[in-house]
């Protein structure tokens, strides 16, 4: 029978959550209990509609498992659009605050959706379909497991649900990107062990002799997050049909682990889980040769060991021992140059295919990508200095620091991964449509600008303003000043990432019309065909 | 898998492997990139010898320089209170009208207690002090309960109407509506009107003088001009706390709002809220 055991485990899981809905002993987990049961059934349903128990058709085993891998990049989308208009809500929000609507959309729930609907709903799911697509095809292998995939993406997806709705119900750890509680950390866990089981055995089954860098980045992304997530997430319950937990740590220890797992959350997430996204795209859309492999091996070790001690940086000036910080700054300047071993290597694979920016709006996205990845790696280690973050810190140069790394690397490179990853998915012969992605190129590039500019200016200014003494001595501005003064740059923020979120809107549209199977007629990008053929004459398919 | 072999474009070798597609050059590391890269670790060694920085089994080495930030912070905090340490123990034995009167002291006081009234008072009397609607302005020279320096520095200290405080500033005007009818209201409120402005029924002003005068005079006096005693306002100026007009009046005289203003002794201490009380009486209506 089709989706026999599954229906059955869902069944059992589903009649979990509706005793944990009934005897939950707080009203914030019998409603989460509620949404999980939803959620559940929902799926439930649409199982036992397709079940059937005709025999099915074995699987060729050499044939690489798509179907997740297309999932995947529509989750991607539909999480990225999401994840950014929450975005434009919580910049409105802080420059109207008026738009705060009580209980479940004030900025304080709306903040961890944003954040973790971009980051690991629409980053976390641009990693697993890529990390799946790449792993199965430079290891020539289909993905281990047989349905552990489709466990892993659906399993996820539940995960990001989960952790959604207890945001707006309030039900939060207050860890900043650790915000679920722990029942769905427990979740997480869970599907992250069955993702690394995945991951580590397609490529213990390779055809391959080695093990393409790709791959040692998406690894380490794996195996480190793991680790990251576990540990942070210690905590008691204090029911266990309850939503509340306490945790593990305590005071400054507990702002050190934090701050170990948020780093690093950046680090093997946001950087490592992205250069892997990189080192396969890239290549593959110049049809150029990785400029060096002796860089990625010596950028990969030095980053993967360094990055690990850079959090302290963050509890600069606080009552963390000034030995922590100490090292923090230090291994965050080391950490320079190994991540500009990345940039260098995405960079110089175009030599030889630097044409190609002016008529491939995909390669342009993705070389615009790793420009911003080189700047966020110059601005993160100078910012670690403790002089600079004596006024950078608590400031919006931070937030502006954060949207250039995740606008301008994260965001790109995904979209151009996507971009590359789609036609082939659904056995395209294109995109729908080469000049919407030259208008998403243009709306994403001019939004990061115009983000980044307006919160470099509040930050530096805010900064300024609070540690401006007079003559005599005293503070010459309040917090509330400062935060009058800053109104304009949030509201060029908000506008920023407005066009931000219609560049991905655009995109959206693009790869819903690529799927259907739709193509746009038009003229080829200029400088694509050679000048003397014009693109209109005669019925030359476009290239 | 292929061997080896020359990139066309670059004309530098590939590793020989080959992965759907994907080659690797054999470029070396960028000469720029490594000598960078060693100069951070150097540079890092070096600071890590200087600062604070390797974990011992007890403590952590300290430094070659000494330096801690607890200590920079000390010195620093300290440095500034020896700089302002003359005049803060000026402030702390002189009376108010003497701080107010020496010029040095009292350029010090207004920039101290400007600072503090930027947190601590903006929120009720706006961060002009001009005031809202219930929170009077403290530019002008219209003064509850007295603009000296001493009555000012009663008011913060002891506050209006706080219950903790025994010794707050303490007043409270009846609820007329209790007392008299509702067209004597009228009468009354369109009589304070008339003394500062014009009145919709001028026929109202004569009983309303006649209201006022059996039962307002006790507190407002005679001419109406208020009594700083009780607090009670001069109503023959342009300034309302609770509003302009006939309308305004009468709810005010039918059942009167009691505006409270905190004690801030005890949380700012008497040298805060003398520099906070000569700021005030310097913003433009000091008596």
């Amino acid at each position: 029978m089709k989706f026999g055991t599954q229906i059955v485990a869902l069944g059992l899981f589903a009649f979990v959550a509706l005793v944990a809905a009934g005897f939950g002993v707080d009203e914030p987990f019998r409603q989460h209990m509620w949404v999980l049961l939803i959620v559940l059934l929902g799926f439930l349903g649409i199982l036992l509609r397709n079940t059937s128990f005709a025999a099915t058709a074995p699987i060729h085993p050499s044939a690489y498992m798509d179907g997740p891998i297309r999932y995947g990049a529509i989750a991607t989308m539909f999480w990225g659009v999401v994840g950014m208009l929450v975005g434009v809500v919580i910049a409105l929000q802080l420059a109207y605050p008026d738009l705060n609507i009580e209980p479940w959309f004030n900025f304080g729930r709306l903040r961890p959706l944003h954040t973790s609907g971009v980051v690991f709903a629409f980053g976390g799911n641009a990693l697993l379909c890529t990390s799946l697509y790449v792993v199965q095809r430079t290891c020539r292998a289909r993905l281990f497991g047989g349905d552990l995939a489709w466990f892993v993406f659906w399993g996820y997806q539940l995960f990001i649900v989960m952790a959604a709705t207890g945001y707006l119900l309030g039900i939060t750890e207050s860890r900043e990107y650790a915000e679920p509680e722990w029942y769905v950390d427990l979740w997480l866990t869970i599907v992250w062990v069955a993702y690394l089981i995945l991951f580590l055995g397609t490529i213990l089954k390779r055809k391959e002799p080695h093990i393409y860098v790709a791959n040692w980045f998406y690894l380490s992304f794996i195996v480190t997050i793991a680790m990251l997530h576990l540990i942070n997430n210690l905590s008691m319950p204090v029911s266990f049909l309850g939503s509340k937990s306490y945790s593990a740590f305590s005071g400054v220890q507990d702002a050190l682990t934090q701050w170990w797992y948020g780093h690093n959350a950046v680090g093997f997430f946001l950087t490592a889980g992205f250069l892997g996204m990189m080192y396969y795209f890239v290549p593959k859309q110049a049809n150029r040769p990785v400029y060096s492999y002796r860089l990625s091996i010596v950028h990969f070790w030095a980053l993967i060991f360094l990055y690990i001690w850079a959090g302290p940086h963050h509890l600069h000036y606080t009552a963390l021992p000034d030995w922590a910080q100490t090292l923090g700054m230090a291994f965050s300047i080391m950490l320079w140059m190994p991540s500009w071993g990345g940039m260098i290597n995405g960079l110089m694979t175009l030599s030889g295919a630097w044409d190609k920016l002016r008529t491939d709006p995909i390669i342009r996205m993705m070389v615009m990508a790793i420009a911003f990845y080189g700047m966020s790696t110059f601005e993160g280690p100078m910012m670690s200095i403790k002089a600079v973050n004596s006024l950078s810190h608590y400031t919006d140069w931070t937030i502006g620091h954060v949207h250039s790394g995740a606008l301008g690397w994260v965001g790109m490179i995904s979209f151009g991964a996507i971009y590359f990853m789609v036609p082939k998915l659904w056995n395209r012969e294109r995109l729908y449509s080469l000049r919407l992605v030259t208008w998403h190129f243009w709306l994403a590039t001019l939004g990061i600008v115009v983000y980044a500019a307006a919160m470099w200016v509040s930050g530096i200014m805010q900064g300024l303003m609070w540690r401006e003494y007079d003559e005599q001595g005293f503070l010459v501005y309040s917090f509330a000043e400062t935060v009058a003064a800053v109104h304009p740059y949030y509201v060029m923020r908000a506008i920023g990432g407005a066009m931000y979120l219609s560049g991905t809107l655009i995109m959206a549209w693009n790869i819903a019309m690529t799927i259907l199977g739709y193509q746009r007629e038009q003229d080829p990008m200029p400088g694509s065909v050679p000048a003397l053929r014009r693109a209109r004459s005669g019925a030359r398919k476009w290239a | 898998m292929s061997g080896e072999q020359i990139d066309e474009i670059s004309g530098v070798s590939t590793t020989g492997h080959e992965w759907d597609g994907i080659r690797e050059l054999n470029n070396p590391l960028p000469r720029w990139w490594v000598v960078t890269f060693y100069v951070t670790i150097v540079w890092a060694i070096g600071y890590t010898i200087a600062y604070p920085a390797w974990p011992l089994l007890h403590s952590a080495t300290k430094g070659v320089l000494g330096y801690s930030s607890r200590n920079e912070v000390k010195n620093e905090l300290t440095a500034a209170e020896a700089a302002k340490g003359k005049y803060v123990a000026a402030v702390e034995s002189k009376t108010v009208s003497e701080i107010a009167a020496d010029d040095a002291l009292r350029e010090f006081a207004v920039a101290a207690g400007g600072a503090a009234f930027k947190v601590n008072c903006v929120q009720c009397h706006g961060s002009g002090a001009q005031g809202s609607a219930g929170f009077p302005n403290l530019n002008d020279d219209d003064w509850l309960w007295g603009g000296k320096t001493g009555q000012i520095q009663q008011t913060i200290t002891h506050g209006i109407r706080f219950a903790t405080d025994p010794d707050t500033r303490l007043s409270e005007m009846p609820a007329f509506g209790d007392i008299i009818t509702a067209d004597q209201i009228a009468q009354v409120s369109a009589y304070v009107a008339s003394l500062s402005g014009k009145v919709k029924d001028a026929s109202l002003i004569e009983p309303g003088a006649k209201v006022f005068a059996e039962n307002c005079v006790a507190c407002h006096g005679d001419n109406a001009k208020g009594n700083k005693e009780f607090g009670a306002p001069d109503l023959t100026d342009a300034i309302w706390l609770y509003g302009s007009g006939e309308t305004a009046i009468a709810a005010q005289v039918r059942a009167p709002k009691h505006g409270v203003m905190p004690a801030w002794i005890g949380r700012l201490g008497e040298t805060k809220v003398k520099e906070l009380a000569v700021y005030v009486h310097s913003l433009g209506g000091g008596e």
